[in-house]
């Protein structure tokens, strides 16, 4: 139920994947927004501080994510080898951009050793500051990943939904079911 | 003897400008950093935005018994701006406002210079910033000079000017109207050649 086996997601995979899908689409339409607001808007300052507070807990939980996803097994892909093989790289490239995104996005708002308030509860510290030129070069990569994450994550939405619609699989349902996991 | 006269003569005038430029050859102290670009700009009328740019280097001349000869060259890697808050720091480098990704050096080449006596005078020269050049003004004072403590000879000098965005191509429309121009200070001790 919780865990996962080759035969399904355990739950705490399902709700990772369904949050961190929730908060990355809000997220990169919450710093399209954000970032073309004017000087005298009331979002100005509050539309970031949701971003960094939301994005924090990403990055977290990302983590965690990946441990968790490393220490269990995963269930057994479908489709011919071909598929699996690009599902595979796929699924490789989302995490890679995940934490690049997640990553470089920490790195601007840290560039100057300030921690982030995370929804004032708590302040992230900073671990790397005063790199050359940090704020700059980060908000690249962080532009240019989330942009290519978003893209990917489309593909990635077909591909789930050709599983379900076209092949009429499983594949769909084992990330939303999570007693799947429990048969042989 | 000619030859003597002739070899004399490509000395005295080969020695001319050496000897001159000893005198008057400086290079802005930026090893040991007693050198400041800074910048203060009104935040909405209610406080100020103070501002450095870390990196930069430059040289002067400056001759007490030839002041009309007086020059200065600085040059400035935008990209090194630090106004304390990192995301403000990208912002204002972003195309929004000084686009460093485009123009990652400002200049300032002295044209001239007019002494008012007393350690003041104007400096006039061309900034150029945003990849726009600007003839601009800036009073100046030599605040002091002499021997250093480590075997050198220093002067060091201040000035201050105010600049107006929009002549440099940055459009501050967004903001209120005493946002539109800032102060821009510097302050250098430069160590003799
Ligand atoms: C996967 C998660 C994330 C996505 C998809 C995302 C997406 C975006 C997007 C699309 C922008 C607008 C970029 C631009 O127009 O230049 C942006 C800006 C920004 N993001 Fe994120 N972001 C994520 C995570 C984070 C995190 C974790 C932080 C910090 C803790 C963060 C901090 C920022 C900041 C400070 C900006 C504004 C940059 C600027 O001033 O131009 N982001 N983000
Ligand atoms: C930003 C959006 C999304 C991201 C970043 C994302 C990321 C991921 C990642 C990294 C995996 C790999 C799991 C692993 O093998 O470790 C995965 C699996 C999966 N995702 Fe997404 N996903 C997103 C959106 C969606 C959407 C919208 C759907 C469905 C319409 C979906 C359906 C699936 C399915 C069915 C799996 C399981 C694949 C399998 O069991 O082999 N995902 N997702």
């Amino acid at each position: 139920m919780w865990r996962n086996t080759r035969s399904g997601w355990g739950l705490v995979s399902i709700a990772l994947h369904w949050l961190s899908a929730l908060a990355i689409v809000g997220l990169f339409a919450l710093g399209w927004w954000m970032t073309d607001l004017g000087y005298y808007d009331e979002w100005y300052n509050l539309a970031p501080w949701w971003h960094r507070s939301v994005g924090v807990l990403l990055l977290v939980a990302t983590l965690l994510r990946v441990i968790w996803r490393l220490m269990l097994p995963a269930p057994v892909a479908r489709g011919p080898r071909l598929e699996r093989i690009a599902a595979h790289i796929g699924h490789i490239g989302l995490y890679v951009l995940m934490l690049v995104a997640l990553v470089s996005g920490y790195l601007i708002s840290t560039a100057d050793g300030r921690g982030i308030d995370v929804f004032g509860w708590f302040q992230a510290p900073a671990f790397i500051s005063d790199l050359p030129n940090q704020a700059t070069l980060a908000g690249t990569i962080h532009w240019y990943s989330a942009l290519a994450l978003i893209i990917l994550a489309g593909g990635h939405t077909l591909a789930a939904l050709k599983h379900h619609l076209v092949d009429r699989n499983d594949v769909l349902l084992r990330m939303i079911d999570p007693t799947r996991s429990r048969r042989g | 003897m000619f030859k003597k006269t002739v070899i004399a003569a490509t000395l005295a005038v080969a020695s001319v400008p050496l000897t001159q430029a000893q005198a008057a050859d400086y290079t802005i102290d930026t090893e040991g950093q007693h050198a400041f670009v800074q910048f203060k700009i009104s935040h909405l009328g209610y406080s100020y935005i103070l501002g450095s740019f870390e990196n930069f280097s430059g040289d002067f001349s400056y001759d007490p018994e030839d002041l009309d000869a007086t020059s200065v060259n600085v040059e400035v890697d935008v990209a090194s701006l630090n106004s304390n808050h990192a995301e403000r720091d990208k912002h204002i480098l972003s195309d929004d406002f000084l686009d460093a990704g485009e123009y990652p050096t400002a200049t300032f080449a002295s044209t001239g210079f007019e002494s008012n006596g007393d350690d003041e005078g104007v400096l006039t020269g061309d900034l150029t910033l945003h990849g726009e050049t600007v003839e601009i003004e800036m009073p100046v004072t030599l605040v002091g000079e002499g021997e250093d403590p480590w075997g050198g000879y220093r002067a060091g000098f201040e000035g201050s000017t105010m600049l107006t965005l929009a002549d440099f191509g940055i459009d501050m429309g967004d903001f209120p109207e005493m946002m539109h121009e800032l102060e821009l200070y510097v302050t250098f001790e430069g160590v003799r050649q």
